[in-house]
């Protein structure tokens, strides 16, 4: 492997693993506070497996660079700038409308993007990417029920649903944004062209949303950055939170 | 005629006690029987999902991504334990919406170790080690207990909570071979939860109202107090090992009982923390009735959904 191709496949390893990291930290604050029981449950597992997926691409990098640094390293002592995480895994839970929106959004992409890096060159991505795609595909179905049941509920559930839907439907395009690091391992057969996957998502979305009886937003500037380590002020707080212990004791084992 | 009748049915279900036969839903018995199990299993159930608070404090801030991992399973048991519990209430004739509203309104009690606050990650430690252990000895003696439905839960949680026990300790132990300020957390974590934990076994079998008719019906097997001793015998050796310094001067082996003598527990405490004088007991039921109530709409739209797709499948 080239330095040109293992630099890009270290940054790339930080994108899949930073954005389960903070999703699933952020699912992680619902712990106790859920609408109902079996929401509770729901929520961790799926925080759960996010983690799971989180350290199994955090120590992929790891190694990728080869520097010695391990998943926790990379988790508890790197800073804003340098997390790689969508910027819709940073978005606050909200209510209960806005985190399942949320989740729909991002397990609908990682069960097309997992689907496609399943048929990637590198092994281990191809390993992980089949493993995580059981996982999100139960993400994407509880999801997408509890969209459709709030949009189809009561007016009162719907007019969150569709105040959620003003306040993330921006993050989306993100999801997609390509840059020379994605050229580069598109190249190799590495990992797959976003843009292949936007017209699946967009129909998942859309028949979700017709299920739903609400509509997706037109004419809505899409915001990015997450790709350059660009994002809203929310992740700052949550890594203070995250980081603390590591920060406050450094070099002490947990 | 009547209560000629009802006082056999109790003489024959007393005998079936006697004999060791298992309790199930649809066999007769007594109604203070019942309502005793009610209130017990629902205190267990209430303890879980309240216990879900103090450690759901430290999810966003655990040091590593395993720990922070193990955390959320044992979270996201806990509430599968409540839940488990809450179906063998049924059994018994009590809906969980009822149990639920018994513990908004604050009725209905929950072990009050959890109103004590979690103000460090050696806290999920000794909570995982004492409160979990302390359970472990209290729910392996209710697994032999003569209601059915309870003993079959029990079997099944206390192997999970022994994972719980194992976790926990494993945290404490990694924190004694650390830094000095690692150890001192973790040893400040044992000061406070000590006690407490002991108090989990309810009062002394000298002010314990429930214990005979517990014991009578085989609800019980054995006394808070021996309970208590039993956790003691065991917890003490392992604090031994890993240079933990439990906080009672009075601690110490007494070869001709075989057992370990122990301090008097600070009784006054246990009642003012029962009756919601802890430093928690507002904040975990105010958490509670918050969920409860910013759950409302999503728990409406849920019927709302499922009231229309009825009516289409009908119609249909």
């Amino acid at each position: 492997m080239t330095d040109k191709i293992s630099k890009a496949l270290f940054e790339y390893c930080l994108r899949l693993g930073d954005s389960p990291l903070i999703l699933g930290q952020r699912l992680g604050e619902w712990c106790g506070h859920g609408p109902i029981l079996e929401e509770d449950i729901a929520l961790t597992n799926i925080a759960l497996d996010l983690i799971g997926q989180s350290r199994a691409f955090l120590t992929y990098a790891g190694e990728i660079e080869a520097k010695g640094r391990t998943e926790d390293d990379l988790a508890f002592l790197r800073n804003e700038r340098e997390f790689r995480n969508l910027l819709l895994t940073e978005q606050p839970n909200g209510d209960f409308a806005q985190t399942m929106l949320r989740q729909l959004f991002v397990s609908a992409f990682q069960y097309y993007f997992y689907s496609a890096l399943k048929l990637s060159k590198d092994k281990t991505l191809s390993a992980l990417a089949e493993k995580s795609l059981k996982e999100v595909s139960y993400h994407l179905r509880h999801s997408a029920q509890w969209v459709i049941r709030l949009g189809d509920g009561t007016s009162e559930s719907k007019a969150r649903l569709e105040n959620a839907l003003d306040e993330l439907w921006k993050y989306t395009g993100d999801l997609f944004d390509m840059d020379d690091t994605d050229t580069i391992l598109i190249k190799e057969g590495i990992v797959p062209d976003l843009n292949l996957l936007r017209e699946d998502w967009l129909d998942k979305i859309s028949e979700t949303f017709g299920l739903a009886s609400i509509s997706i937003p037109e004419n809505v500037f899409m915001m990015s950055g997450s790709r350059k380590g660009k994002h809203t002020e929310h992740l700052g707080h949550m890594l203070s939170e995250m980081q603390y212990l590591q920060r406050a004791f450094p070099g002490a084992t947990w | 005629m009547e209560s000629h009748s009802e006082q056999e049915k109790e003489k024959q279900f007393n005998e079936r006690i006697d004999r060791g036969d298992i309790i199930e839903p649809k066999d007769w018995m007594p109604e203070r029987y019942r309502k005793q199990l009610i209130r017990i299993m629902g205190q267990h159930a209430h303890s879980e999902i309240v216990g879900m608070l103090p450690e759901g404090n430290w999810i966003t801030r655990a040091p590593s991504l395993r720990r922070k991992a193990v955390l959320l399973a044992k979270v996201q048991d806990e509430a599968g334990h409540g839940l488990y519990i809450y179906s063998g209430t049924e059994t018994l004739g009590v809906s969980r919406d009822q149990m639920n509203q018994e513990l908004l309104s604050g009725k209905a009690k929950y072990s009050s170790i959890f109103n004590y606050p979690t103000l460090s990650w050696a806290d999920m430690g000794a909570i995982g080690w004492l409160v979990d252990g302390a359970a472990i000895v209290n729910q392996t003696a209710l697994a032999k207990c003569s209601y059915g439905p309870y003993a079959r839960a029990m079997i099944r949680i206390c192997k999970e909570e022994n994972f719980h026990h194992k976790q926990g300790y494993e945290i404490l132990a990694t924190l004694m071979t650390g830094t000095p300020e690692q150890k001192a957390m973790a040893q400040d974590a044992v000061d406070r939860f000590w006690w407490p934990s002991l108090m989990m076994f309810g009062p002394s079998d000298k002010d314990s109202p429930n214990t005979a008719e517990l014991m009578r019906w085989k609800v019980k097997k054995y006394t808070n107090d021996d309970l208590r001793q039993r956790f003691i015998d065991r917890t003490v050796p392992q604090a031994e090992n890993i240079g933990l310094k439990l906080p009672d001067d009075k601690l110490k082996w007494n070869p001709d009982t075989m057992h370990y003598e122990h301090g008097e527990i600070n009784w006054d405490e246990f009642y003012n923390v029962i009756k919601g004088n802890g430093i928690c007991n507002h904040q975990r039921l105010k958490a509670r009735n918050d969920a409860h109530d910013k759950g409302a709409w999503v728990r409406e739209a849920a019927n709302a959904y499922a009231g229309k797709h009825a009516e289409k499948t009908m119609a249909a």
